[in-house]
């Protein structure tokens, strides 16, 4: 009887520890946004978002970047590679950019940060923040509680309408699009960041040259 | 009766692992904790879901029912019983073909792992072992008394 009771008791234990493991989890996100499930419907309508792009519609060869905006291999390519890469071929018109969210789970504030930025796009302001959450990465990635309040700080110098840009984070009106691009990433097998599709194929980073000869040479096939 | 008490504590950390896997498919928590990103293709791919609901539901219920009978088998007259067995033994073997199939996904179709559906496969297989090893036992004892 005394062996049931203590088997009673280690089993009482280990279930009051494994709920308290996955309560802890569930409420250690400490972010304002929205959490909880996505509609499933809703990212399937969202399938048909193809990223962020700048550069001129017909040019003869289209760059998609799969990024997340915490990750350090993703702000050294936007660094080191990307700014010469909007600079000179998206100018030039050899270039078509299209950004595109690939938030990892292991990074605690990156699908805040993505959402950030599409809620800037809604102004018009999507670049901007992108360039401003790279350029200060190293200081809200490392914020121990939610860092929307640094995203919101940002925005607030970006965007003209700061009440909008709440009322988008506030209701997570971006959430099923991000997890659309996630989703869509992860189908072409992209599972790292950042992610290059050009042409027909998935690259790494690479440097600006190594970039520019991608480019050439598929813009040569092209007859340009 | 050690088997039952075995398959118990086992069920619950199954349990567990799954709940935790189905919280994260439902979005509640963050980060899950595995390598660069393969749990993520595992657990985004459509191999996540089996009709329309996460495969992480499926073994909520199971190890849920599994320890369900294993408390039920621990209760009074039940305890010299073989049905309990028998219901954990089936439950299990289904859980264990269950976890091969999703095994055979992550090692042949998608190419990646999930470090807690493999800790959960282990677990299946060990109390469907155990189980088996309680149904043995049971069956050497009926013998005796039959004799």
């Amino acid at each position: 009887m005394a062996r049931m009771k203590g088997f009673y008791m280690m089993l009482g234990v280990m279930a009051i520890v494994g709920g308290g493991v996955l309560a802890f989890m569930a409420m250690s996100g400490g972010s304002p946004l929205p959490s909880g499930p996505i509609d499933p419907a809703a990212i399937d309508a969202a399938r048909s978002f193809g990223g962020y792009t700048i550069g001129n519609a017909d040019a003869p060869v289209e760059i998609v970047e799969y990024a997340d905006f915490e990750c350090p291999a993703c702000r050294e390519t936007w660094a080191l590679t990307m700014i010469d890469v909007k600079e000179r071929l998206v100018r030039d018109g050899l270039v078509r950019l299209t950004f595109r969210d690939f938030p990892l789970q292991i990074h605690a504030h990156a699908r805040a940060a993505h959402h950030a930025a599409a809620c800037a796009n809604e102004q018009g302001a999507f670049w901007a923040m992108h360039d401003k959450l790279f350029l200060e990465q190293r200081d809200w990635a490392s914020a121990s509680g939610s860092a929307e309040g640094k995203f919101r700080n940002y925005a607030e110098a970006i965007v003209g309408d700061i009440a909008a840009y709440d009322a988008c984070m506030g209701e997570g009106r971006y959430r099923a699009q991000i997890q659309a691009s996630f989703e869509g990433g992860v189908r072409l097998g992209v599972n790292a960041t950042p992610s290059f599709v050009i042409g027909n194929r998935v690259y790494p980073p690479m440097s600006y040259d190594d970039m520019k000869a991608i480019v050439d040479s598929l813009a040569m096939e092209q007859g340009q | 009766m050690k088997h039952r008490m075995a398959i118990a504590v086992l069920s619950l950390l199954g349990f567990f692992l799954s709940a935790y896997l189905s919280m994260w498919k439902l979005g509640f928590v963050g980060p899950l904790v595995c390598g660069v990103g393969s749990c993520e293709i595992v657990q985004t791919s459509e191999y996540a879901y089996l009709l329309g609901i996460p495969v992480a539901f499926y073994g909520v219920a199971g190890y849920l029912a599994i320890l369900v009978a294993s408390l039920w088998g621990l209760q009074g007259r039940w305890i010299g019983e073989r049905k309990p067995t028998h219901v954990i033994v089936f439950l299990a073997g289904a859980g264990v073909g269950f976890s091969i199939y999703l095994t055979f996904i992550e090692a042949f179709v998608l190419n990646a792992w999930c470090r807690w559906c493999v800790v959960s496969a282990i677990v299946i297989t060990l109390i469907l072992i155990t189980g088996l090893a309680g149904y043995r036992e049971s069956l050497s004892a009926h013998r005796e008394i039959g004799e």
